[in-house]
């Protein structure tokens, strides 16, 4: 039995919703001002209604490009450049494997990458600590 | 009872990192319907808040509200309960049993008395003085106006506790009633559903800590952040609608091409809730993607507005005509307004250096 024997399928034609588009020219007009301004954007994903199909529209349309990151905190995150520069897939995953929050970032680094003082300042103190124990 | 410390001294004995708090935050700020920039803002104030004692109530229901909450995919039971709040008394959840339960919920409501928040789920039977439902051989009644006097606000969980639920349905043999029909001087928020989407309760709770305050409510008492719109205005089928694409069946070819369910009995349009974004399961879906019209469950009286699976009497707009060539520019609208209604935290954080919690305000 193959996939085609499933008398439900999802459909194709998206032609006619065009939910797609709108949130591409969203995408489009923040990227544009984070080139002509530096300021970058957040778009919350799961605020959105989109079929199944839509999702992965989007994800296609999208693509992926050179860079993924990886964070392993309170269960995983995937970040991941898409295939146009500064335009981030983000998806946060609790610890048991469920998507807590999904976006798409705007920017050069997605904000969370980067090291946070508090924990830098942290990591100093641990590292001092081992020092003075020799 | 251990003083209540905050949950960034909470986090910091367990050793979770900041990026891990903002991640958390991040999820926060997702579930609150807020903007995703606000994350930062989130953690700032979240880290410097004090627990609340949490008091929760259960009386005549299923347990089905805790279940959806103890199965909430975000953020994590452990972390709700353990870190953002201290649940002092919950009798399912608790591992005192009898006399040391029922005084742990004595001492909690003398210690913080003015200051705890109450949860009720299930809705109080009052008919021939509330026998109907007991507690230590306490009536529901009698325990629900003790709490409530105390509480800093009540938050009404699930449709019973909300509306009256089930337990009210014709022809209401124990006289059930909602919390809000027995209390009157403590702000009340109504989580309604049957149950309430997990992370929408949560979300409230994360809300109030947050802001320091209720977030802002419809005419039913629920917030509007989850219950502003209807079902039907936020489904991905919306398009079909616009187009007078309907299932006639449920093994039709509209049904199969996954068409508008209205002619099925959905109850979409009359429905406010969450759940066509925010889904169910871990996300992974919601009642109509699963080819089954939406019930009404989030609404007064759902169980005594007809059948399930007949129509709604007048369809809420013309759509066999003019909206056909309305649809897709319609359906781009309906992305777009979304997206602005979003947007406009992030031009006000445009104008500032930083995104402050007081700038959420006022929502």
């Amino acid at each position: 039995m193959s996939l085609d024997d499933i008398s439900i399928k999802i459909a194709t034609d998206l032609n006619s919703i065009g939910s797609i588009d709108a949130l591409l020219n969203e995408i489009a007009t923040r990227l544009a001002r984070f080139v002509a301004t530096g300021e970058s954007a957040m778009i919350d994903l799961k605020s959105l209604p989109f079929s199944p199909a839509e999702y992965e529209a989007l994800r296609t349309t999208l693509g992926r490009g050179e860079v993924t990151a990886r964070l392993e905190t309170i269960g995983d995150s995937e970040l991941y450049e898409t295939h146009y520069p500064g335009v981030w897939w983000v998806t946060h995953y609790n610890v048991e494997g469920d998507v807590v929050a999904e976006l798409i970032e705007i920017a050069a680094v997605p904000a969370i990458l980067h090291s946070q003082p508090e924990d830098v300042q942290d990591g100093l103190e641990r590292l001092q600590q081992q020092l003075s124990k020799k | 009872m251990k003083e209540h410390e905050t949950l960034e001294q909470r986090l910091q004995e367990q050793g979770i990192s900041r990026r891990s708090f903002l991640k958390f935050c991040a999820a926060m700020a997702t579930m609150m319907a807020l903007p995703p920039s606000s994350a930062s803002a989130i953690a700032a104030t979240l880290a410097k808040v004090k627990r609340p004692s949490v008091i929760w109530l259960s009386f005549q229901e299923c347990t089905g509200c805790t279940e959806s909450l103890t199965r909430s995919h975000s953020p994590t039971l452990e972390s709700m309960i353990f870190d953002m709040v201290s649940l002092d008394y919950h009798h399912t959840l608790q591992a005192a049993s009898g006399f040391a339960a029922e005084q742990a919920r004595e001492d909690a409501m003398k210690e913080f008395h003015g200051q705890y928040l109450l949860l009720v789920d299930g809705s109080i039977p009052i008919k021939d003085g509330g026998v109907y439902s007991t507690i230590a051989g306490r009536t529901n009644l009698d325990m629900l106006l003790e709490a409530a006097q105390g509480a800093a606000a009540i938050v009404a969980v699930g449709s019973c506790a909300a509306f009256g639920g089930l337990p009210n349905a014709q022809p209401n043999p124990t006289g059930a009633v909602a919390v809000s029909d027995l209390i009157k001087n403590k702000p009340i928020i109504n989580i309604s559903g049957c149950p309430p989407i997990p992370a929408v309760i949560t979300g409230v709770l994360a809300h109030y800590l947050t802001f320091g305050a209720l977030p802002a409510l419809d005419d039913q008492g629920r917030p509007k952040a989850f219950y502003g719109e209807t079902i039907h205005d936020r489904c991905y089928r919306r398009p079909f609608y616009d187009q007078g694409k309907f299932a006639k069946t449920f093994d039709d070819e509209g049904a199969r091409n996954g068409w508008c369910l209205y002619e099925l009995g959905c109850k979409g349009p009359t429905t406010h809730n969450a759940c066509a974004t925010t889904k169910w399961n871990g996300g992974t879906s919601f009642p109509i993607e699963s080819g089954h019209g939406c019930i009404g469950c989030s609404e007064p009286k759902f169980w005594d507005a007809g059948s399930f699976y007949a129509p709604l009497p007048a369809p809420t707009a013309d759509v066999s005509s003019a909206a056909k060539a309305a649809a897709v520019i319609g359906a781009v609208a309906a992305v777009a307004v979304g997206a602005i209604d979003r947007g406009k935290k992030t031009q006000a954080q445009q104008s500032r250096e930083k995104l402050t919690v007081d700038d959420l305000k006022g929502e």
